[in-house]
């Protein structure tokens, strides 16, 4: 490869926890900035990544062509609608998750490296054989969560497999932040995720109805160049992604009513 | 502790959640993060206390050895309190007269 292309897995470990819609969201902008971007399904089991971008009419080949060898990697590849700078690799059958192998993997994404600047695969949720898969094929990560409980452990699990894989680096991305209970303290805070999984944030994306809006059209938020909370949080990721320094929203600084500032004064640490 | 927790703690209300949750994904993950069963690590916890119990004399039920975890590095942490003599010097175990005679009187006994 004579250019540094980055491919950066986007994984969880918990299931519905923003990985597809973040990498959509991801693929898009930094398209949008130019970059020639792929994003690549490795969700074989349940593949959502086609519908987020509004391309599942689009398919005609999938992965698993390619790897068989039915087809060019060219003719698989969908290039957005709107966003020429962006190609999905769609995920094939389900069946293939019997025979597909690390090395297949790598194989695909080394194909697809050689065409773009960035490749972003969307990693099945769990720590199995697709993870492992997805794993092998990749150079970074950005791993998301929410703030609960059950995906900060399984964030944490994920974390630790990423490690021992080499994986380097591994940036974190807080999604589905609800700063009024962060602020009444019925939310884990950005603080308490970011010290239990340490890891650098890349950054938090704050809950925002206009993202299911956004999945029903078929449209990341991304694409219309929306000023929505989500949309302003991932526009923001994608700045950090290429080393521009960026300031992280502080959620516990949204909101300037009185009773925003009583939450606040209530967070106040005292010992 | 935040200025809200206390609140709760002064109306004997719950903590809040976040708490709560912070707490627990904390006891977790000191788990989650060493495959290290409670059995083993009550083993090593015995054989630790008593090597050290072969040098210096330790007080044997306040001793504590346990898994902590910070920035994603488990340690071991061993809590061994050393007993002090009067003089505030430690107190290396030396074997007594008493000792070593039942010492010979069992080694005796084997021959």
């Amino acid at each position: 490869m004579a250019k540094e292309t980055r491919v950066i897995l986007i994984c969880s470990g918990k299931g519905g926890v923003g990985k597809t819609t973040l990498t959509a969201n991801l693929g898009i902008a930094l398209a949008r900035q130019g970059k020639k971007t792929a994003v690549l399904d490795a969700d074989f089991g349940l593949r959502n990544l086609d519908l987020l971008l509004g391309l599942e009419n689009r398919i005609v080949y999938t992965a698993q062509e390619v790897l068989e060898e039915s087809c060019r990697l060219d003719q698989a590849l969908v290039k957005h609608k709107q966003e020429a700078n962006l190609s999905l690799l769609p995920a094939g059958n389900p069946r293939m998750l019997d025979w597909l192998k690390p090395e297949d993997m790598k194989k695909i994404v080394e194909m697809v490296s050689e065409l773009f600047d960035f490749v972003l695969i969307d990693c099945p949720a769990g720590v199995e054989d697709g993870f492992k898969n997805a794993v092998a094929a990749s150079k970074e990560a950005i791993v998301v969560t929410n703030p609960e409980v059950s995906a900060v452990r399984d964030a944490d699990r994920v974390i630790g497999l990423l490690n021992s894989n080499g994986i380097k680096p591994i940036q974190l991305v807080l999604n589905r932040v609800r700063p009024k209970m962060m602020a009444s303290q019925e939310m884990l805070s950005v603080d308490d995720v970011t010290d239990i999984l340490a890891l650098p944030l890349l950054g938090l994306v704050l809950e925002d109805e206009q993202v299911i809006v956004s999945t029903n059209r078929g449209e990341p938020l991304t694409l219309s160049g929306s000023n929505s909370p989500a949309a302003r949080c991932y526009s923001n990721i994608v700045l950090r992604l290429q080393g521009e320094e960026v300031p992280l929203i502080d959620p516990s600084k949204e909101g300037s009513s009185i009773g925003d500032k009583f939450r606040r004064l209530m967070q106040t640490k005292i010992f | 502790m935040t200025l809200r927790d206390l609140i709760n703690k002064l109306l004997r209300r719950q903590t809040s959640s976040a708490t709560t949750a912070r707490e627990r994904l904390q006891l977790v993950l000191a788990h989650d993060r060493t495959d290290l069963s409670e059995d083993l690590l009550d083993k090593m916890r015995q054989e630790i206390l008593e090597v050290v119990a072969k040098y210096v004399e330790i007080d044997m039920e306040e001793g504590a050895v346990s898994l902590e975890s910070e920035d994603r590095m488990t340690a071991l942490v061993a809590n061994l309190p050393i007993k002090r003599t009067l003089s505030g010097k430690i107190k290396l175990k030396e074997q007594t007269q008493e000792e070593n005679e039942t010492l010979k009187e069992s080694q005796s006994e084997t021959e």
